[in-house]
């Protein structure tokens, strides 16, 4: 695995490319400098601090710290989606329920039919891969929602007057929502292989794995990363419409 | 005389900020009410409450005889349908928006009764598939009246529906109106059209917020 190895050396000589983004940014007055070094700072920190308790759990293999691990990544990509919910009341819990929802279902089913093993090193990555698409896929979905319940308000105000219940007044933008927040994934399912080889395929060929058996696992994570964004919209969409509403049944 | 809706004491000031002051007003069943009064007067917010779109902030209102919140909102809002000024019409075609009223009321869409009610308002069988992006601003509010009447409301509450419909829709939207007058409906209907203010049976004038009595 020596081919593995990126020394320190290489990864501040990578700095380069960085640099190169920034110059551009700055060149063209885009005004996300800031935001591209607080991104490089805290990816550097976030990593290394992840690496080290990666290599901690993994070598102590507990059940009750795997779990922890994981009810982080969930608690964080919540955190995450919910910033994107852009003032929907309770999008935070509602975030927190679709994610959780979503990733332990799809562990579930990985771990029975035996595709994933119940150990940390397998477990941790595969939650963090389902947890972080179905954060992106619920965001979208909320600023979907957000956008058409603004746009769209008179429709609604019309469905609502002529007698719809609230789920009855907003179908079409749950619909709408749902499909949004899946577009990304079902995307990459489609162009995966001829346009994206995706970091964990690519990872495991890196790693001097067999390609027909990276690719095997890739497949697997396309159904899983489909099921878990599927489960995870609709169930935020679903949670997340009625806030639109107040108790009166009328649009805020 | 049985009584549609008695608003009592009805005020409505959304954040502190005061529309519509203090309204008494008894409405008789089977009323065909004119409401009249300068732009930002609180007219359509009026109609608004009595269609449960907005909540009053203070004063009760009761429709036959029934607090308005004792009546669940799709039901209450069934019977006393509102149409807006400017509807937007929903879908691509004209049968998506007549299909609506079917659709959640759990029924199949009864083509032949939508014919009859296109026909009701001078709009042939062609136009039940036409796009709603194809139709004029006359076409559009037809199509979104019709879309109220189709399970016959007890009220209509008529929100400037002829504001800037020619002079023969107009005259489309009267007939309409008046043949669900006599079929018994209540109807409240606010404009600014001279026309229509001379034509009044009963006129209703608010102004500042308040009802004033001529």
């Amino acid at each position: 695995m020596t081919n593995l190895i990126v020394s320190p050396l290489a990864l501040t000589f990578a700095i380069v490319l960085v640099l190169i983004a920034l110059a551009i940014n700055l060149h063209e007055k885009i005004g996300l400098e800031k935001d591209m070094v607080i991104g490089v700072v805290r990816a550097v920190v976030q990593l290394t601090v992840v690496g080290y308790v990666l290599t901690y759990i993994i070598k102590v293999d507990r059940l009750w710290l795997t779990g922890l691990m994981v009810a982080i990544i969930l608690f964080n990509a919540a955190l995450n989606a919910n910033k994107r919910a852009a003032g929907i009341p309770h999008a935070f819990a509602i975030s927190l329920l679709a994610i959780g929802t979503a990733t332990i279902l799809t562990l579930v089913l990985l771990v029975a039919t035996r595709a994933v093993r119940f150990t940390p090193s397998q477990i941790v990555p595969v939650s963090g891969m389902i947890a972080s698409n179905t954060m992106v896929a619920i965001g979208l979905a909320y600023r979907s929602m957000n956008t058409q319940f603004h746009d769209q308000r008179q429709g609604v105000l019309e469905r609502l007057a002529l007698g719809a219940d609230l789920r009855q007044a907003s179908r079409h933008i749950v619909r709408e929502s749902i499909r949004t927040g899946m577009a990304p994934t079902i995307d990459s399912a489609k162009t995966v292989g001829i346009v994206s080889l995706p970091g964990m395929m690519s990872g495991l060929i890196f790693a001097g794995v067999d390609p027909t058996k990276a690719i095997m696992y890739q497949i697997m994570v396309t159904f899983m990363l489909l099921a878990a964004t599927s489960i995870g919209s609709v169930i935020a969409c679903y949670l997340a419409y009625p806030r639109f509403y107040n108790e009166d049944e009328q649009l805020r | 005389m049985t009584v549609m809706f008695e608003l009592s004491h009805v005020g409505f000031a959304p954040g502190g900020r005061p529309i519509l002051k203090d309204i008494n007003l008894t409405v008789p069943a089977g009323a065909y009410w004119t409401i009249t009064g300068p732009s930002g007067s609180g007219k359509s917010t009026l109609l608004r409450l009595l269609a449960t779109l907005l909540t009053p902030t203070s004063g009760t209102i009761t429709y036959a005889g029934q607090p308005q919140a004792a009546i669940a909102k799709p039901d209450y809002r069934r019977q006393v349908s509102y149409c807006f000024q400017q509807p937007s019409l929903f879908g691509e075609t004209v049968r998506d928006n007549l299909a609506f009223p079917f659709a959640i009321r759990n029924e199949a869409f009864d083509q032949a009764r939508a014919l009859a009610a296109l026909d009701a308002v001078a709009l042939d069988a062609s136009q039940l598939t036409a796009k709603v992006t194809a139709l004029s601003g006359g076409e559009k509010q037809r199509v979104a009246l019709i879309r109220n009447l189709l399970f016959k409301p007890k009220v209509l509450l008529l929100d400037e529906v002829t504001t800037g419909l020619d002079a023969d829709t107009k005259a489309l939207v009267h007939h309409l109106v008046e043949a669900q007058v006599a079929a018994g409906l209540t109807v409240l209907s606010v404009t600014h059209d001279e026309t229509e203010i001379a034509a009044a049976q009963t006129l209703v004038t608010i102004r500042g917020g308040e009802v004033q009595h001529d």
